[in-house]
């Protein structure tokens, strides 16, 4: 993906358990916050106008 | 050249004749100049239609998906090692093939050889190492060296990997060869320029899928770009909705693509095709020490557990 010009730091991978709730948690606090100091993505954005 | 197609001839014909397959698939000449295209020969006299030149760029295994009956095939390096992923992803069994091996000498690039000329090409012959190019008022003498298709000139497997009869002696395997100096070039831009980058590369698409069908990969029933229930991907020609086929096609094509080139070569617009794929093949190289169809014995690395697969991306 980063070779199409996604940035680092917007995708991420996480091998998580049910049991690791901690763990989940600091995997999305961390996640959001990597995400969130990159700004909206507007690469993805449509630019031709939609039709029927 | 004209030894080899004597030789294809003569295998075809004897192999028809003793009923030893049903049909040959070979190469006739094309209507237009640099196109020659798929032939499937069910009696000798079909057999008279058979060429070989640089211009079989086409990838044959394409044509064996799914077939049943005993098939002869002629096969380059390239070829031989798509019809290897065929047999491992149960597309056709091994015993129903006689895989009729061409040592390659190197396909020359059709797009390359159009954008030289103003206007049309009528003819393109070949002589050793020469290539004459003819058309209203034209006529020049090109070294074949100078035109390759970009994927045969930095080739490594030239010699089929898998053949039951062979045309000729094995050709000398190119060394040395550096195959990535492109990919490598994108991996260092900076986020924004790559993606630049691939917007122009795919600006021209028409999204005609001619990539696809060339390739003998995307044989899916459905490809995801055709469903509609769910839709997977925009049908449109956004910029965003290209994009995604093209990936996504590559992804589907990782550690199984031979870089054979059939996709560059099928599309309209000359978009260079082997742009996304090849990134995927160098990274099976690098993560795996994988290269696509060259033995029966290995499954392919996505198919495949180790215990020491690469995994630092997971957090």
């Amino acid at each position: 993906m980063e070779y199409m010009g996604i940035e680092p730091g917007r995708l991420h991978f996480s091998w998580i358990s049910s049991a690791e709730s901690t763990k989940f948690v600091d995997v999305v606090n961390k996640v959001t916050a990597a995400v969130k100091a990159l700004g909206p993505n507007n690469n993805y954005l449509k630019t031709m106008a939609k039709v029927a | 050249m004209s030894a080899y197609i004597d030789k294809i001839k003569e295998i075809s014909n004897r192999l028809l004749k003793e009923s030893k397959v049903d049909m040959v698939i070979g190469f006739r000449k094309g209507t237009v100049p640099m196109m020659n295209e798929p032939c499937f020969a069910k009696t000798p006299q079909d057999v008279d239609n058979f060429v070989w030149d640089s211009n079989c760029g086409i990838n044959l295994a394409n044509y064996l998906t799914n077939r049943e009956e005993k098939i002869g095939i002629i096969a380059k390096g390239c070829d031989s090692r798509n019809i290897v992923t065929h047999i491992i992803e149960n597309k056709i069994k091994r015993d129903r093939l006689v895989i009729i091996g061409v040592p390659c000498k190197a396909m020359i690039d059709r797009h390359k050889i159009e954008t030289m000329f103003e206007t049309e090409i009528q003819d393109v012959i070949e002589a050793d190492d020469k290539i004459i190019v003819k058309g209203d008022g034209f006529e020049k003498t090109l070294n074949k060296s100078d035109v390759l298709q970009e994927n045969c000139a930095i080739c490594i497997h030239r010699n089929p990997v898998k053949h039951d009869e062979v045309v000729g002696d094995p050709v000398e395997e190119q060394k040395d060869v550096d195959r990535y100096e492109d990919v490598r070039k994108i991996e260092a831009m900076p986020p924004e320029e790559k993606w630049r980058y691939f917007d122009d590369l795919i600006s021209a698409c028409i999204r005609c899928y001619a990539c696809r069908n060339a390739c003998p990969l995307c044989y899916c029933h459905t490809c995801f770009v055709d469903e509609s229930r769910p839709q997977w991907v925009g049908k449109s020609q956004d910029p965003i909705d290209t994009r995604t086929f093209h990936f996504l096609r590559a992804y589907h094509c990782s550690g199984r693509c031979t870089d054979c080139g059939a996709c560059e070569r099928a599309c309209p617009m000359g978009i260079k095709v082997r742009r996304f794929t090849k990134k995927l093949e160098k990274d099976c190289l690098d993560l795996f020490g994988w290269e696509a169809g060259m033995t029966l014995e290995e499954r392919p690395p996505l198919d495949t557990y180790r215990s020491d697969d690469p995994d630092e991306f997971i957090k």
